[in-house]
C-alpha cells in the first residue's frame, strides 16, 4: 500500500459564476516510503495547489487523497508542512512556535517542552530558545519553520519552496542540513514532497522527480534520480541530469503553445518584458552559438521560474529556436539583435501583431472606438474571465508593456487608459 | 511572554504605588459607579449640576466611566463585526460597504433617537440616559476601529492561516495567537485617536435637549455646560483645567503603557528602531506585584494557550455539510434582509408624511452646510499647512508638539462654543458665517497632526536634493512640500471634515445667556427638529447628512485617497 496516493485529482478555481479556470488536471501520484519526491514546473503550474491539496488545506474538485490507503477529509493527519516565508508567529519565541507544531500530540507539559528542546537543539538553533523570530537571520527563521514541522514526526514533509526565500548560501547550507538529516535517518519522517522551480535543487535533493505541464498542470515526467548521494554538482553525470529536465520541461512550449494560440482567442503569453527579451537576444548574439538553456540560467544566475518565460517569450515570437535543452536565435532573431532601437521596435511590431493575436484584437478594439482609448478595466474584465484575477493583472500588464515598447498604443498609468499614439492624450 | 531582565530592581514605592493605585481605582469605579443607576423621573426631576469645583473629580470619574464602558463595547463590537466581514464572503460584501454608510452617519444626529429608546428601556433610572451617552461615544468611535481591525484580518498572511489549520489552532487559541495579535498595533493605535475624538461626543450628549427636555448627565461635559449657561467663568475655567487633567492623564497611565507595550506585535520581521516608550510601563515592569501576577496568572494562561487540549484529534464536532451551511447561512442572511426591508419600509412611510415640499428643503440646507464644512477645512488647513510642515521639518520641535496636539484634538471644543456665542453676539458678527469658524475649532488639529506626521517623514535625501536643485518658495512647495505631504494631508481633510459635518449640528444652533444664535442649515434642521421631536424631520434629516457625506466621500475623498496612493505614495 502506497504511503500516499493522488487519485485522479483535479482543481478548478471559479472565476465570477459562471467561468471556470483548471489548474490540475487528472493527476495521479503514488508516494512511497523513502521517497524524496521534488514536483517541478513552470511558475503558476499549480505546484503550490498541489501540495495544499495533499497537506488537505483545499479540498480538491475532482479525485481524492488516500493516506495509508484511506480517504482523507480535512486537515491530513501525520503531515507536516515547511513554508516559503516560514509562515512563524512573530510574536512567539522560536520554542513557543515549535511547541505549537506538537498540539496533535497527546503529551504533558514537559514532555511537550523536553522534545520542543530536541528538535531545536537537531535543526541547530540551541541557544536561540527564547529569541523572536525578527531577531533571527532568514536562515535560522526557516530552521525554526523545519522545528515546528519536525517536532511531531510526521510521517510525510511537505515543503513549498523553502529555500526560494533564502539567499544562496544559506541555502545550500540548510539543504545540506536537511539531507543529512534525511539520509542518516535522524528524522522519522518517511517521505518528503518538496515543490520547487529550480532544477538544480531538485537534483541534489530528490530520488524522484514529476515534471507538470502548466495550463493546466498534468504530469508531463516521473524519473526516478539513481545517482549516488551526496551529489557532486560540477560533475557530469549531475549536468546531464539537470539538462535532460530542462529539455523535458521546454520541450512541450512549442507544440503546445500554436493549437492553443489557433483555437482559443486568449491564449496566456509569457511573462518577461520586452526589456529582459532584448537583453536575452543581445547576450546569445554574442555568443554566437548554440548553447544549452541550463548554462544560459547558470550565466544569467536565474532559476527557471524567471528564466523559462524570458526563453518561452522569445520562442513565442520566433526570435529564438529552442530544441533538445539548447537555444539559438533565428534569421529573425539576429536580425532583431544587430538592429538599430528604432528598427528594433519595427521588428517587434511586426512580429508581435503576426504571432500574438490578442495583441490584435486589442488594438482593433482600440481603432474602433472613437476618441481611441479604452480603460484598461475594460481588458482586465475580458482577462480575467480567462485567466482568473491575479494572472489576468499580469497577462494585461505584459501586453501592455509589448504594446508600448511596439508602438501600438499608448498607456497613461496614472488613468489606467491605452490610447492610441498621436491621438489626443487623455491626461490633457 | 516577558522574560524580565536580572538587572530590574525592584522598589518597596512602586510596588505600595502601584497598590495604592488599585484600591483607589476600584474604589472609585464602585462609588461612581453607583451615580449611574440612580433612580430618576424624566419629566420635572433636572439633575442638578453643582458647580461646587469639589465635586469635579467625581464628575471628571463618572465621565471617565462613560468612556472606558464605551471603549469596551467598542472593542467587542470590533472583534465580532471584523470577524464576520473577514471570514464569510457574504458578510464581506454586505458588511463593508455598510461600515462606510454607517460611518457617515451623523452621530449627534441621532443622539436624540437613542436617548428617548433608552430612557424607553430604563423607565425611572439614569441608567438609560447613560447608556444613551455612552452609545452615543460608542458610535463616534467604533466604525473607526472596526474598519482598521478588518484590513489587520483580511492583511493575515495566508501562510499563517495554513499553518494554524495545519497545526489545528482554532476557535479561542486563534483569535488569541494570531487574530487579536496580528491586528494589535493598529487597534491601539486606532483606538487611541477614536477615544480622543470620543470626548467631543461625551460633551455633547452629557446635556442634550430633547423634547424641550434639557438632559443632564453629571460629568464633566454637563459641569462646563451649566459653567456656560450661569456664566461663571471661575467655575469653567476649573472646568478645563480638570478636562486637560483627565485627558493628560489617560493618555500617560493608560494609552502610552498600552502603546509602548503592543509594539511587541508589530509584524515587520526586522527589529525596530525608534519604540514608543513609557514610563509608566518601565515602572510597571519593575515592581514585584506585576511581576508577582505575571508569573501566577499570565505565563500559565500563555503556556495554556500555547499547548492547547491535549486529546483534540479524538474529538469530532458537528459540522452540517456543505449544503446544508450554505442554506442556513442564506436562511439567516434572509431573515435580516427581511427585518430591514421592514424597517427600511416604516422608516419611509414616516418620512412621506414630509410631503415633497418639506422633503426638499433639507436638501437645500444640506448644501448650505457642505459648503460651511469645505470653508472649515479649507481655513483650518490655511495655517496648520504651513505651521504643521514647520514642525515637521524641526525634529526636536515634532517631538513635543504632537504629543500636545493629540491633547488639544481629544479636547472638546464644542465646550467653547457659547463663550465664542458671546463674543460674535458682541461684535455683531452673524452665526451664517460664524459658524464655519465654530466648525473649525475642532477639527483643524487632525489636519496639523497629519501634517506634522507627513512632512517628518520627508526623506533627507530629497529634502538635500532640492536644496541642491535651487528649489525655493513657491517652487519648493510645489514640487518637494506638497507632492510629499499629500496622502497625509488628505488623511487630514478627510477626518476634519467628517468631524465638521457632525459639528454641524451643535455649531449651527448655539447659545449664550438666553440668546440663541441660528445659522440656515441641515445641522440647525437636525438640532430643531430633535428639540420639537419632529420624528419624520429628524429621520429625514439624519438620511441627508449621511446622503452629503457617502457621495463626498465616494467622489472627492476616495479619489484623493487613490491619487495618494499611486501617485503621491513615498516608497520607504
Amino acid at each position: 500500500m502506497a504511503l500516499l496516493e493522488l487519485r485522479r485529482v483535479s482543481k478548478d478555481w471559479e472565476v465570477g459564476s459562471e467561468s471556470k479556470t483548471t489548474i490540475l488536471k487528472d493527476i495521479s501520484l503514488k508516494v512511497e516510503e523513502g521517497d524524496f519526491l521534488a514536483v517541478l514546473g513552470p511558475s503558476g503550474s499549480g505546484k503550490s495547489t498541489l501540495l495544499r491539496i495533499i497537506a488537505g488545506l483545499i479540498p480538491p474538485t475532482e479525485g481524492e487523497v488516500l493516506y495509508h490507503g484511506r480517504p482523507v477529509e480535512g486537515v491530513a493527519p501525520g503531515v507536516a508542512m515547511i513554508f516559503q516565508n516560514f509562515a512563524l508567529f512573530p510574536w512567539l519565541t522560536v520554542l513557543e512556535n515549535v511547541e505549537l507544531g506538537l498540539d496533535r500530540e497527546e503529551l504533558t507539559a514537559a514532555e511537550k517542552r523536553e522534545r520542543a528542546l530536541q528538535v531545536i537543539d537537531m535543526v541547530g538553533l540551541d541557544g536561540f530558545e527564547t529569541a523572536f523570530p525578527k531577531e533571527l537571520s532568514g536562515g535560522m527563521r526557516q530552521r525554526v519553520g523545519f522545528g515546528r514541522a519536525l517536532v511531531a514526526e510526521p510521517d510525510v514533509l511537505l515543503m513549498d519552496e523553502p529555500f526560494s526565500a533564502l539567499d544562496v548560501l544559506t541555502a545550500e547550507n540548510l539543504r545540506r542540513d536537511l539531507l543529512e538529516l534525511w539520509l542518516e535517518k535522524k528524522i522519522r519522517t518517511k517521505a518528503i514532497i518538496l515543490v520547487t522551480h529550480s532544477i538544480e535543487e531538485a537534483v541534489y535533493l530528490a530520488n524522484r522527480v514529476v515534471v507538470l505541464s502548466r495550463d493546466p498542470a498534468q504530469v508531463v515526467t516521473d524519473v526516478r534520480l539513481t545517482l549516488p548521494y551526496w551529489r557532486e554538482k560540477q560533475s557530469p553525470a549531475f549536468l546531464a541530469v539537470v539538462d535532460q529536465l530542462y529539455a523535458t520541461i521546454t520541450r512541450r512550449t512549442p507544440a503546445e503553445a500554436a493549437p492553443a494560440a489557433a483555437g482559443r482567442p486568449l491564449s496566456r503569453v509569457p511573462e518577461v518584458r520586452s526589456g529582459a527579451l532584448t537583453g536575452l537576444l543581445e547576450l546569445l548574439d554574442d555568443l554566437e552559438t548554440r548553447i544549452d538553456l541550463y548554462k544560459l540560467a547558470d550565466n544569467l544566475m536565474l532559476d527557471v521560474e524567471d528564466f523559462l518565460p524570458i526563453v518561452e517569450g522569445a520562442e513565442l515570437l520566433g526570435l529564438v529556436k529552442v530544441e533538445h535543452g539548447d537555444i539559438e536565435l533565428t534569421d529573425v532573431g539576429r536580425r532583431f539583435a544587430e538592429a538599430s532601437v528604432l528598427e528594433r521596435k519595427e521588428i517587434f511590431r511586426e512580429l508581435v501583431l503576426k504571432k500574438v493575436p490578442t495583441m490584435e484584437k486589442m488594438l482593433w478594439v482600440l481603432q474602433s472606438k472613437r476618441n481611441k482609448q479604452i480603460p484598461r478595466e475594460f481588458f482586465l474584465q475580458i482577462f480575467e474571465r480567462r485567466f482568473g484575477p491575479d494572472e489576468a493583472a499580469k497577462q494585461l500588464d505584459i501586453l501592455i508593456d509589448w504594446g508600448r515598447y511596439a508602438e501600438l498604443f499608448g498607456y497613461d498609468e496614472q488613468g489606467g487608459r491605452l490610447y492610441l499614439e498621436g491621438d489626443e492624450h487623455p491626461r490633457a | 511572554m516577558r522574560r524580565y531582565g536580572a538587572a530590574s530592581q525592584s522598589a518597596w514605592w512602586v510596588d505600595a504605588a502601584l497598590l495604592l493605585g488599585v484600591l483607589g481605582l476600584l474604589y472609585g469605579i464602585v462609588h461612581v459607579g453607583k451615580g449611574m443607576v440612580e433612580p430618576y423621573g424624566p419629566p420635572d426631576a433636572a439633575i442638578d449640576v453643582s458647580l461646587d469645583p469639589s465635586m469635579l473629580p467625581y464628575y471628571a470619574g463618572r465621565s471617565l466611566i462613560r468612556m472606558f464602558v464605551a471603549l469596551g463595547a467598542s472593542l467587542v463590537f470590533t472583534f465580532l463585526y471584523a470577524q464576520i466581514a473577514a471570514r464569510s464572503r457574504i458578510g464581506e460584501r454586505i458588511l463593508i460597504p455598510l461600515l462606510d454608510i454607517l460611518q457617515s452617519v451623523p452621530v449627534l444626529g441621532f443622539l436624540s433617537v437613542t436617548v428617548v429608546g433608552f430612557m424607553a428601556l430604563f423607565p425611572n433610572s439614569l441608567l438609560g440616559v447613560e447608556l444613551a451617552s455612552i452609545f452615543a461615544i460608542f458610535t463616534g468611535q467604533v466604525w473607526n476601529m472596526t474598519f482598521g481591525v478588518y484590513q489587520s484580518l483580511t492583511g493575515v498572511p495566508k501562510e499563517l492561516r495554513e499553518a494554524s489549520r495545519l497545526y489545528h489552532i482554532r476557535g479561542l487559541r486563534r483569535f488569541l495567537l494570531l487574530d487579536l495579535p496580528y491586528s494589535a498595533v493598529h487597534l491601539v493605535w486606532n483606538s487611541m485617536m477614536s477615544f480622543g475624538g470620543g470626548w467631543f461626543f461625551l460633551a455633547v450628549s452629557e446635556s442634550i435637549t430633547v423634547l424641550h427636555h434639557d438632559i443632564r448627565l453629571p460629568g464633566i461635559g454637563s459641569y462646563m455646560a451649566a459653567a456656560m449657561d450661569q456664566g461663571d467663568v471661575r467655575a469653567l475655567l476649573y472646568a478645563i483645567i480638570t478636562m486637560v487633567v483627565v485627558i493628560v492623564a489617560v493618555d500617560q497611565l493608560f494609552w502610552r503603557p498600552v502603546v509602548a507595550w503592543v509594539q511587541r506585535f508589530k509584524v515587520e520581521q526586522t527589529a525596530g528602531v525608534d519604540q514608543p516608550s513609557s514610563w509608566m510601563l518601565n515602572l510597571l515592569r519593575r515592581s514585584r506585584l506585576a511581576r508577582w501576577m505575571h508569573k501566577a496568572v499570565v505565563e500559565p494562561a500563555w503556556a495554556w494557550v500555547i499547548a492547547g487540549r491535549a486529546g483534540r484529534r479524538e474529538r469530532r464536532t458537528f459540522r452540517p455539510n456543505r449544503r446544508v451551511r450554505r442554506l442556513l447561512a442564506s436562511a439567516a442572511w434572509a431573515a435580516l434582509s427581511v427585518v430591514v426591508f421592514y424597517w427600511v419600509v416604516r422608516g419611509g412611510l414616516m418620512v412621506a408624511e414630509l410631503g415633497w415640499r418639506e422633503l426638499l428643503v433639507p436638501v437645500g440646507y444640506g448644501f448650505l452646510t457642505m459648503a460651511r464644512v469645505f470653508a472649515a477645512v479649507a481655513l483650518g488647513a490655511l495655517w496648520t499647512v504651513p505651521v504643521g510642515v514647520w514642525i515637521g521639518t524641526h525634529p526636536k520641535w515634532s517631538r513635543i508638539a504632537q504629543p500636545l496636539v493629540l491633547i488639544a484634538a481629544s479636547f472638546p471644543a464644542n465646550m467653547f462654543f457659547p463663550l465664542i456665542t458671546a463674543v460674535f453676539l458682541s461684535l455683531h458678527i452673524s452665526l451664517q458665517w460664524g459658524s464655519v469658524l465654530l466648525m473649525m475649532l475642532g477639527t483643524q488639529w487632525y489636519i496639523l497632526f497629519n501634517v506634522i506626521a507627513g512632512a517628518s517623514a520627508i526623506p533627507n535625501d530629497l529634502r538635500e536634493a532640492s536644496e541642491l536643485l535651487g528649489l525655493r518658495g513657491w517652487r519648493r512647495w510645489r514640487y518637494l512640500i506638497l507632492p510629499a505631504i499629500f496622502p497625509a494631508l488628505t488623511t487630514g481633510l478627510v477626518t476634519a471634515s467628517g468631524g465638521a459635518w457632525n459639528a454641524s449640528i451643535v455649531a449651527e444652533v448655539v447659545s449664550w445667556g438666553g440668546t440663541q444664535l441660528t445659522a440656515t442649515g441641515l445641522g440647525a434642521y437636525i438640532t430643531r427638529a430633535t428639540t420639537e421631536g419632529h420624528w419624520p424631520a429628524i429621520v429625514w434629516g439624519i438620511v441627508v447628512m449621511a446622503g452629503f457625506v457617502v457621495v463626498i466621500n465616494r467622489t472627492l475623498w476616495r479619489r484623493m485617497h487613490r491619487l495618494a496612493e499611486t501617485r503621491y505614495r513615498l516608497e520607504a
